[in-house]
């Protein structure tokens, strides 16, 4: 008690600087990822990427980020059995952050594949089991967490596999595929809106709107849901209207003008991909800095507290500075670097992995959307969609979490009985 | 901070347009024979060799492309065709090359005039053949669109009406196949039996192309049947 008292407002500035470094690392890294299958079909520009990405992700953290922020900060510990000694969650949340700030930094220096989210939660479970005691992890939530892990991927296969179907049956597969293009794609423009308006309403508008007092039943929600889905629809198709079937292309490939189409999809599917990161990884750099700001402003381990909204705020900004120091060359490479994935299978794959990740965030699942992402193109390839996926490079990805674990895991109780000492 | 994350690498490079461009110097390398048949029926060996240089020259660059597109094939590699029928495929439309490069240094060598009273059968028999290959050549350039559409039925039937022509054209070159081989068979009494050996050789060889040429059809018909 008396360690918070006395150094509380300088673990309190540690960790708002541990998490908004991690929040940058994000940022400058990992939106990366989720954008990549935009830029690298040519759907959008890297210019276009950032400022889409810069806007989305924050409004993902911002909006929709609570839920799994409360997991990172108050579901994998069980902290009853701590409560007399609340210094011992602090620091174990700084070490957490600072374990996987380290890790990342080294496998992004070695070109590692690892998860942000894999990190962090492997740092909190190992600084609690060794350093508290095995009691001291959640581990029924931790098993939820790691069965989510698998789930995930398959899940957003699954959703991508159908999604490409479907866009094979109503579109692809018929002797005016432009037109039918044109007729089908503003109801997947649609399903984008409602989705990410569902999720931000159901989830996200509870810490927005507490405070003047407003709620609002499911099916309410539902209804403004479909008003959003409405509006983009409209939009898109404002943006569908101003495409025009270029014969001299169609010569050379017949289906050059239906993938300008999709490519306007795209541009809205990646919004959707930038809102689901932002809103299942903001978590990773703000949840143990919340967890720490609720030990050091009430002295005590409270579950029952609320997270001030700044902490959303302040992960969000960390993620829009980190796209804009360092994300914008790292989009730059990966634009000219990655095989083009064309917009009709990029879309499918973003929808199927956006939306298995902002389910998971609305259900305080922390996932790592990078997996995710992957698990959605094979869904795409056992479609048949896609000419070659490099098997050898999805095993390394899923591999990378294994190691990833008890790596974090292990900085982490280094850090927490280092600072412990120091203190 | 390197950017060497393997997620860019998931996709690997699709084997379709090496594939369509081995196909495409197949059918250059077999085009210039009808140049090669050209000089041939005029015994003007100077313009036959240069023919038979750039025919050897475009072999080889099929040769390399066929490389390429075996080398970029590894195990791990995720298709929605079978890697060993993509092989097989190449290996076939391959063949056709193979056949034109022996069929003009056959000939060269042995300065052999095909006997004039069957000069135009000749010329018609080696134009059909030429003609599948540029048919198998139609339908292999459908593979782009048909994983466009994921193997959408659609183009699935579109290729196989390509087959259709493509075993059509064969046909036709089996019959003209019989015809020469029944016109040589009367001159047969009168040539150097050596000379009416090579020639049925030939005669064989250039067969053998446009069956090549369907083979390569039925090849795609059975990555389509999947």
């Amino acid at each position: 008690m008396t360690i918070i008292a006395e150094h509380g407002y300088l673990l309190l500035s540690l960790a708002c600087v541990f998490g908004f470094f991690m929040a940058w690392g994000i940022g400058a890294n990992d939106v990366a990822n989720a954008m990549g299958t935009s830029v690298g079909s040519r759907a959008l520009t890297v210019k276009q990427a950032i400022m889409i990405a810069m806007l989305f992700e924050f409004l993902g953290a911002y909006l929709a980020g609570g839920e799994v922020t409360a997991t990172i900060r108050k579901g994998i510990i069980d902290t009853a059995s701590i409560e007399d000694q609340p210094e011992l969650l602090v620091f174990g949340m700084l070490a957490a952050l600072l374990a996987a700030g380290t890790w990342l930094l080294i496998a992004s220096i070695k070109g590692w594949p690892v998860s942000t989210t894999h990190t962090i939660v492997g740092a909190i479970v190992g600084f609690a089991a060794v350093g508290i005691s095995v009691d001291a992890v959640h581990w029924p939530k931790v098993g939820k967490i790691v069965a989510s892990w698998v789930v995930s991927p398959v899940l957003a296969g699954v959703m991508s596999y159908a999604l490409f179907k479907s866009v094979q049956s109503l579109i692809l597969n018929h002797s005016d595929p432009f037109t039918r293009a044109k007729r089908f794609i503003p109801f997947y423009m649609f399903a984008v809106g409602f989705l990410m308006a569902m999720v931000t309403m159901l989830k996200g508008l509870k810490h927005v709107f507490k405070d003047e007092g407003v709620s609002m039943s499911f099916g309410e929600c539902a209804l403004y849901a479909a008003g959003a889905g409405l509006i983009v629809t409209l939009i898109g198709s404002y943006f569908l209207s101003r495409i025009k079937e270029d014969p001299e292309r169609d010569a050379d490939d017949r289906f050059a003008s239906v993938e300008r189409v999709f490519a306007v999809l795209m541009v809205f599917t990646a919004c959707s991909m930038a809102f689901a990161h932002g809103s299942n990884d903001v978590a990773n750099a703000v949840g143990p800095l919340a967890a720490i700001v609720g030990i050091v402003n009430s002295g005590t381990i409270a579950a029952k507290s609320v997270m001030p909204s700044w902490i959303l705020l302040l992960g969000g900004a960390g993620i829009i500075l980190g796209l804009a120091t360092y994300g914008f060359k790292v989009m730059a490479t990966i634009g000219q670097k990655i095989t083009v994935l064309t917009p009709s299978r990029g879309f499918a794959a973003e929808l199927g992995a956006s939306a298995t990740v902002v389910f998971a965030s609305a259900t305080g699942l922390p996932i790592s959307t990078t997996h995710t992402l992957v698990g959605a193109v094979l869904g795409v390839g056992f479609a048949r969609g896609i000419a070659a996926i490099n098997l050898r490079v999805v095993g390394t990805i899923f591999m990378s979490w294994l190691v990833t674990l008890p790596a974090g895991a292990g900085l982490s109780i280094v850090f927490f009985f280092i600072l412990k000492a120091v203190f | 901070m390197a950017i060497n994350n393997p997620f860019y690498k998931i996709l690997g490079r699709s084997p379709i347009k090496p594939m369509q461009q081995h196909m495409g110097e197949v059918v250059n390398c077999v085009k210039l024979l009808e140049g090669f048949f050209a000089a041939s029926n005029n015994a003007d060996w100077v313009k036959a060799s240069s023919v038979y240089d750039e025919i050897c020259t475009s072999e080889r660059q099929a040769d390399e492309l066929k490389k390429q597109i075996r080398q970029h094939l590894p195990k791990s590699l995720f298709m929605p065709m079978p890697r060993t029928d993509l092989l097989d495929l190449v290996t076939t439309q391959d063949r056709i090359a193979n056949g034109a490069r022996d069929i003009a240094g056959l000939m060269l060598g042995r300065k052999m005039v095909i006997p004039e009273s069957i000069q135009n059968d000749g010329m018609a028999f080696l134009k059909t053949a030429i003609a599948a290959t540029e048919q198998a050549f139609v339908a292999i350039n459908e593979l782009d669109e048909l994983l466009e559409t994921g193997f959408g039925e659609r183009e699935v039937s579109f290729i196989a009406t390509l087959i259709e022509a493509l075993d059509k054209l064969e046909h036709e070159n089996d019959q003209l196949e019989q015809e020469l081989r029944k016109k040589l068979f009367a001159l047969e009494a009168g040539l150097p039996p050596v000379e009416v050996m090579f020639l049925y050789k030939i005669i064989d060889i250039v067969g053998e192309m446009a069956n090549d040429a369907e083979r390569v059809g039925a090849r795609l018909q059975l990555l389509l049947a999947r």
